[in-house]
C-alpha cells in the first residue's frame, strides 16, 4: 500500500532526536533538572540515540526508494 | 500518586505534538489509496513481513499490557516472563508454521469467515457477534484506564483526554483504514521501546545493576515468605503453588498459560491474526508472527525489569518512590510505570515516556477498532444485512462506506463503554472475564477443524457452546482467595478456593478447552460431515497440498526463522531459570 513507512519513522525520530539533543545541550549542567536522572544528562543521550536511529531509518528508506525506481 | 502529579514543560508537549502530527499524517497520506473495502479493511494484502510482524506485536502492546505487566513485574518478578516466553512464543511459532497457511491460503478475510468456510454459518455468526462485542468492550475499558491515569497523574480533564485520544484514533483509522492502523503500530512500536528505555537504564543504574537489584531484593522477598531469589528466577520455584507468588505449579503454567491460554489468544484472536493476514504473500504471512516473536521475547526487559526495580524502590527508605494504596499495605500496582516515569525522568525524556504510554494506548485501541470494522462489515453486515450483489463496483463503494461508518460507530460505542466502565467498573470487568472465556473453546474448535477433516459444523458449534458453558460454571463455582466481590467468581456456590486469581483463570481455560475438545470430537463422530473433501481443500491440513517454499534463500524461510526464535527463547529460559 503506497507508502514506505521507514521514511516517516526516520523523519520523526530525526526531528525528536534533534529536539532532545539541543534541549540536552541547553540544559547541560542544570543539576536541578537532572537530579532525578542521577545526574545523567539523559536528554542528550536519548536524543543522540534517537537521532542515530532516525538517520539509519532515513538511509534505508532512501536506499529502498532508489532500488524501486531502478 | 499525590495531587501535585507531574508538571510537564513545553519540551514535553512539543514531543507529544510532533508524534501526533506524524500519526495523523500517516493516515492522511494513505487516504488516496482507500478505493474499496478490501484496501480499507484488509490493507489490500500488501504489507511486507517486517511491517506486519512489528504491527502484530504492537497491537498486543496496548496500554493495559504495559501498565499491567510492569505492575506484575513488581508483584511476581521474573515469573511474569512466563507470559512472554512459554506463554507466547510456542503459540506464535505454531500459528506461523501450521495455521497461517490455512488462514491466509483459504482467502478468508477474517477468523469468523474461516469458521464459515470450514464449518457453517451459525458457527461464524456466534463467533462474529461475540468477537464484535468483546473488542468494543476491551477498547472501552482501556480508554477508561488511560483517561483515569491521565487525570490522576497529569491532572488532565478525564472527558477531554477520553474524547481527544478517541478522536485521534478515529482520525487515522477513518482516513487510512487497516493500513493506517498497521503503519502507525510500527511507529508506535518504536516510540514505546525508545520511550521506555530511559527508565530501564536509570532504574538499573540507580540500584547498582542487575546484581545490585538482586541483592536488595533478597530481604524484601524473604519478608514475603518466599526464597530470596524468587523474583529473579522463572521456573525454579514452580515445584509447588505455594512457593511462588503466581500461586500456580509448573504444570499449571505449562498447560494453562503455555498451551490453552496462549494458543487461544495468539492463534484465534482475529485482532492479532488480522495483522498476519494483511501480509503481501503466503511466506510473508507465515513470517509475520515469527518476526513479531523476536522483539516479543525481549519486551520483559523493557517492562518487567523496571517493575522489579519498583518493588525495591518501594521498600527502600529515602528513595522517595511511592505508589497509591488501595487499602493500607496493598498497593495499586497499575501505577508502577507512571510512578517510575515520575521518579527518574526529567523534562524532555519525560514527554517521550508519556508519549510512549499514549502510543501504547492508541495501538491497542486502533487494533480493536480495525478488527471490529472488518468483522462487522464482512461477517455481520455482508452476511445478514446486505449480501453481495452482482454490481461489483457499487458493492465496493458501498462496503467501503459501511467499513468507514463501522469505524465511527466502533469509536463512539467504545467511548460509551468507557463511561460505562467508569460507572459500573465491576460489571465491565465481569463482562470482559466472560468474553475472554470464548478463546479457549474457540482454539479447540479451530484446531480440530484444521487438522481433522472429520470435524463437523454441528459438532463445532456445540463444542463452542459447551466449552463456554463449562467456563462459566467453573467461574461460578470457584473463588480466588480474598475475593471481595462476586465478579471474581463463586456466584453460584463456592466449591474450591484458588490461592490467586491467576490460578483460577488458568484452570477455567483448561476446563473450557478440554470440554470443548471432547464434545467436538464426540459429536463429530456421530454427526454427518456436510462438507465434501473438495470444499475443504485449503481449509484442512490433510486435504491441502503441502506448502513448499520455493526460490527462497534458506535464511528467509519460515522454518529457519522459527528455529532461531525457539533457540533464543530456550536460551533466555535457561539463563533465567
Amino acid at each position: 500500500m503506497g507508502i514506505d513507512i521507514k521514511f516517516p519513522i526516520g523523519l520523526m525520530f530525526t526531528i525528536l532526536g534533534l529536539l532532545l539533543t539541543v534541549f540536552g545541550f541547553m540544559t547541560s549542567g542544570d543539576s536541578a533538572l537532572y537530579g532525578r536522572s542521577l545526574g545523567i544528562n539523559i536528554n542528550l543521550w536519548s536524543g543522540c540515540g534517537m537521532l542515530a536511529f532516525g538517520l539509519i531509518m532515513l538511509f534505508f528508506s532512501r536506499r529502498s526508494g532508489k532500488a524501486k525506481t531502478k | 500518586m499525590t495531587d501535585t502529579g507531574f508538571v510537564l514543560s513545553w519540551i514535553d508537549y512539543t514531543i507529544m505534538i510532533v508524534y501526533f502530527a506524524f500519526v495523523l499524517g500517516i493516515g492522511w497520506a494513505l487516504k488516496r489509496y482507500m478505493k474499496d473495502a478490501s484496501a480499507f479493511l484488509e490493507a489490500g494484502r500488501s504489507m511486507p513481513a517486517w511491517v506486519a510482524g512489528l504491527a502484530f506485536i504492537s497491537t498486543n502492546l496496548g496500554a493495559l499490557e504495559v501498565m499491567g505487566m510492569t505492575g506484575s513485574g513488581a508483584k511476581y518478578g521474573m515469573l511474569t516472563t512466563h507470559f512472554y516466553w512459554i506463554g507466547a512464543i510456542p503459540a506464535m511459532v505454531f500459528l506461523a508454521l501450521f495455521m497461517m497457511p490455512f488462514y491466509y491460503g483459504s482467502k478468508a478475510r477474517s477468523v469468523p469467515e474461516y469458521l464459515k468456510l470450514r464449518f457453517d454459518e451459525k458457527t461464524r455468526g456466534l463467533n462474529a457477534i461475540l468477537f464484535a462485542v468483546m473488542t468494543i468492550l476491551a477498547s472501552g475499558i482501556s480508554m477508561y484506564a488511560l483517561a483515569i491515569l491521565m487525570e490522576k497523574v497529569l491532572g488532565w480533564n478525564f472527558h477531554l483526554s477520553l474524547v481527544l485520544s478517541a478522536a485521534i484514533v478515529l482520525g487515522y483509522t477513518y482516513l487510512g483504514g487497516l493500513s493506517s492502523a498497521i503503519y502507525n503500530e510500527v511507529l508506535q512500536f518504536f516510540i514505546i521501546v525508545i520511550g521506555l528505555l530511559p527508565i530501564v537504564f536509570l532504574s538499573l543504574q540507580d540500584l547498582g545493576g542487575w546484581s545490585g537489584m538482586k541483592e536488595q531484593l533478597a530481604p524484601i522477598v524473604s519478608a514475603k515468605g518466599f526464597a530470596p531469589d524468587t523474583w529473579t528466577t522463572t521456573w525454579k520455584y514452580t515445584g509447588s503453588a505455594a512457593s511462588n507468588p503466581l500461586g500456580v505449579e509448573w504444570y499449571g503454567i505449562a498447560a494453562g498459560l503455555g498451551f490453552v491460554l496462549s494458543f487461544g489468544y495468539w492463534c484465534t484472536n482475529f485482532l492479532i491474526v488480522q495483522r498476519a493476514m494483511s501480509a503481501e504473500s503466503p511466506t510473508a504471512a507465515r513470517n509475520t508472527p515469527l518476526i513479531g516473536a523476536l522483539p516479543k521475547m525481549f519486551i520483559p526487559f523493557l517492562i518487567i525489569v523496571p517493575g522489579i526495580a519498583a518493588l525495591v524502590l518501594l521498600n527502600k527508605p529515602g528513595s522517595g518512590f511511592i505508589l497509591p494504596e488501595i487499602s493500607p499495605g496493598h498497593y495499586n500496582y497499575d501505577y508502577t510505570i507512571i510512578a517510575l516515569l515520575k521518579q527518574y525522568l526529567p523534562a524532555g525524556v519525560l514527554g517521550l515516556g508519556i508519549t510512549a504510554l499514549l502510543a501504547s494506548f492508541m495501538s491497542g485501541m486502533a487494533g480493536n477498532v480495525s478488527a471490529f470494522n472488518t468483522v462487522w462489515t464482512y461477517d455481520i453486515y455482508q452476511s445478514y444485512i446486505r449480501p453481495v450483489t452482482s454490481d461489483k463496483i457499487a458493492d465496493d463503494k458501498h462496503y467501503l462506506f459501511v467499513g468507514r461508518m463501522a469505524t465511527v460507530f466502533g469509536v463512539i460505542v467504545s467511548i460509551a463503554a468507557a463511561y460505562l466502565a467508569s460507572l459500573f467498573g465491576n460489571i465491565m470487568d465481569f463482562l470482559q472475564t466472560i468474553f475472554s472465556m470464548v478463546n479457549a473453546p474457540l482454539f479447540a474448535v479451530i484446531f480440530l477443524g484444521m487438522f481433522w477433516k472429520r470435524t463437523t459444523g454441528n459438532a463445532a458449534f456445540t463444542g463452542l457452546l459447551a466449552g463456554f458453558f463449562i467456563a462459566l460454571l467453573h467461574h461460578g463455582l470457584t473463588v480466588p482467595e480474598g475475593a471481595a466481590t462476586l465478579v471474581k467468581g463463586g456466584w453460584i456456590a463456592n466449591l474450591h478456593t484458588y490461592p490467586v486469581e491467576m490460578a483460577q483463570n488458568f484452570w477455567t481455560a483448561i476446563f473450557a478447552f478440554s470440554t470443548s475438545a471432547v464434545v467436538t470430537v464426540g459429536l463429530s463422530l456421530v454427526t454427518l460431515q456436510k462438507k465434501s473433501d473438495e470444499e475443504l481443500k485449503g481449509l484442512v491440513y490433510s486435504l491441502t497440498p503441502k506448502y513448499v517454499e520455493k526460490n527462497i534463500a534458506w535464511y528467509q524461510r519460515s522454518s529457519t526463522l522459527a528455529i532461531l526464535v525457539l533457540a533464543i527463547a530456550t536460551i533466555l529460559t535457561i539463563f533465567f531459570w
